[in-house]
């Protein structure tokens, strides 16, 4: 046991030695590493970078408190009695509580997350995942507000997200497995005080999440810097190209929910179909989603489930479009 | 990465972010309306690095050997990696992914990155202006100030009405372009990622010569001449210069 108690002690500190000696070193060499961001590409590549996170900063915290509140003192037994006992009515019951979640798409992860934790059938967590995002009250005026000429634009948002929310729902209750979905394990939240449990899984969410969202927010710079908007314009003119463009740069982009609208209303040389499929893929599938999925979820899970959502999100999206646009 | 070291990562993580919003720093990134939430979110952060010291060195007292062995017992397959098979193996599946929580904290304290200018406004297109239903007058003053969106909204949308016979003040940094220089302002509606330039043409008077990204006020009058900028095909306003000087970059430099 003591040798055991050595062990522990001396990896443990080695860790925190580790990270005292890099900041030693980073704040020695502050000049040098700070000249070496000069270029103006590398420039702006570390602003986008630094605001995506800043930007995602409170939204994620937040989520990651609701999710902790979820699953240290929400009882198990209230997600029984809230949400439909048939799994087929719980999603759509699950898509339209996103409603009351304002906030972009970083804080729903973890959310969704705590939700199966707790019990609550996957299909209506993910519904709920893919909902919140989407169709909550600040997305819907910020897109009323960019398209003031266009308000079928903001009901054409609502309820195309709203449907492919339900749909990926149903989809997951028919060939959705069990397996795929692989939460990291909480031993530690099991038998331990409500303060310690809930301190420990803020902790854990924030760093487990945060790490994810930094890989998607440098992915999300990368493509900003990188991609010319020229190459946009020429496929403007094209409409099957044009639905197919968006929805790749809504995924690549990865812009948060609040914000995507005033993108989109400056993307004006593409028809509002294929801006209508960029602000509904926007909020279920980007680089930063599938980075915070992989990592809270699972990589199986996210190597089905992102593409898929892309499809029926694509799908729908073009079919509203074509009905209400 | 262990318990400790998550702690000291949630710290900084969260102190960078409140030096950041304390400050004007927050401004280069983000909205204004952001900030309470920015101070909250990092005064969260703090305090659940506080908490996970103060439960970490209470543990041995609180609960002992029973919650380590516990933890040993289950593993994290997708993340963990490396499963040590020392049976306190709790530090070993916490998330790794968590040391890249350095590269904001690098960013936000060590090298603040500017806020965006003169590249991105040569690199994406204009704003394309919205029409309001009706242009209230402009206010009093000679020259009266106007903010760049508002000037090229009056000028594209109500074929400059409103600011016929007026002496305006535009602020806002030179970006030159295939069609010559003009003043550019950042426009941004949740963070710098969205942000997209705002174009205005400078026309006729002084010759503006100093290079690209730099601050001017520019005192002029409306100008009959229209462009499109070449990489969106937008509409662009000019404005007929009178004279310009240079001014220091304000603390909002987002529009």
């Amino acid at each position: 046991m003591t040798d055991a108690l050595k062990t522990k002690t001396r990896t443990r500190s080695v860790e925190v030695e580790i990270l005292a000696v890099l900041l030693v070193l980073l704040v020695v060499f502050r000049d040098t590493i700070a000249g070496l961001v000069e270029g103006e590409r590398l420039q702006t590549w570390t602003t986008v970078f630094v605001s995506v996170l800043v930007q995602a900063v409170p939204f994620l915290v937040f989520g990651v408190i609701l999710s902790a509140v979820i699953a240290v003192f929400v009882p198990r037994s209230f997600w029984a009695r809230a949400l439909p006992k048939h799994p087929a009515l719980a999603v759509p019951a699950a898509s339209v509580a996103g409603v009351v979640l304002p906030g972009c798409e970083c804080g729903a992860v973890p959310i969704a997350g705590s939700l199966i934790r707790r019990g609550v059938t996957p299909a209506a967590a993910l519904a709920f995942l893919l909902a919140a995002p989407a169709i909550n009250p600040i997305v819907l005026v910020a897109t009323a507000v960019a398209f003031p000429d266009n308000p079928e634009m903001v009901v054409a948002r609502g309820l195309a997200s709203l449907v492919v929310a339900v749909l990926m729902g149903w989809l997951w209750l028919r060939i959705g497995r069990a397996e795929w979905i692989k939460l990291p394990h909480r031993p530690d939240l099991d038998g331990a005080s409500k303060g310690r449990a809930f301190w420990s899984a803020c902790r854990h969410d924030v760093v487990h999440a945060g790490g994810f969202l930094v890989v998607g927010a440098a992915a999300a710079a990368t493509i900003n810097v990188i991609v010319p908007e020229a190459w946009l314009q020429t496929l403007a003119a094209q409409p099957v190209l044009s639905v197919l463009a968006l929805a790749v740069l809504a995924v690549l982009l990865s812009i948060c929910s609040e914000a995507d609208a005033f993108v989109a209303a400056s993307l004006s040389q593409f028809s509002l179909t294929s801006r209508l499929v960029f602000l509904v893929v926007g909020p279920m599938v980007d680089l930063k989603l599938i980075s915070m999925q992989a990592g809270v979820f699972g990589r199986g899970f996210a190597t089905r489930f992102a593409p898929a959502t892309f499809v029926v999100a694509i799908l729908v999206a073009v079919g509203f479009g074509a009905v209400l646009l | 990465m262990n318990r400790q070291a998550q702690a000291v990562i949630l710290f900084l993580f969260g102190g960078a972010v409140l030096k950041a919003s304390l400050g004007d720093l927050y401004l280069r990134y983000v909205k204004e309306g952001l900030r309470p939430f920015l101070i909250a979110a990092g005064l969260a952060l703090v305090a659940a690095a506080v908490m996970t010291l103060w439960y970490e060195f209470r543990k041995p007292a609180a609960s002992g050997a029973a919650s380590s062995g516990a933890d040993s017992a289950e593993g994290d397959g997708e993340h963990g990696g490396d499963e040590h098979a020392d049976d306190h193996g709790h530090a070993h599946h916490e998330p790794r992914v968590g040391w890249l929580l350095i590269l904001p904290v690098l960013g936000l304290l060590l090298v603040a990155p500017p806020a965006l200018g003169s590249y991105t406004a040569g690199q994406s297109g204009t704003v394309q202006v919205s029409a309001d239903s009706d242009y209230a007058p402009l206010p009093e003053g000679d020259p009266v100030r106007v903010s760049l969106l508002d000037y090229a909204s009056r000028v594209i949308y109500d074929e400059g009405r409103s600011v016929t016979g007026r002496r305006l003040a535009l602020t806002g940094f030179v970006t030159t372009g295939p069609e010559g220089v003009m003043l550019a302002r950042i426009v941004v509606s949740c963070c710098a990622a969205d942000g997209r330039p705002i174009k205005v043409g400078l026309d006729g008077g002084p010759v503006v010569d100093v290079p690209a990204g730099t601050w001017l006020e520019v005192t002029g009058r409306l100008s009959a001449k229209r462009g499109k900028d070449p990489v969106n095909q937008a509409d662009i306003a000019y404005l007929e210069v009178e004279q310009w000087k240079p001014v220091a970059a304000p603390k909002q430099q987002y529009e």
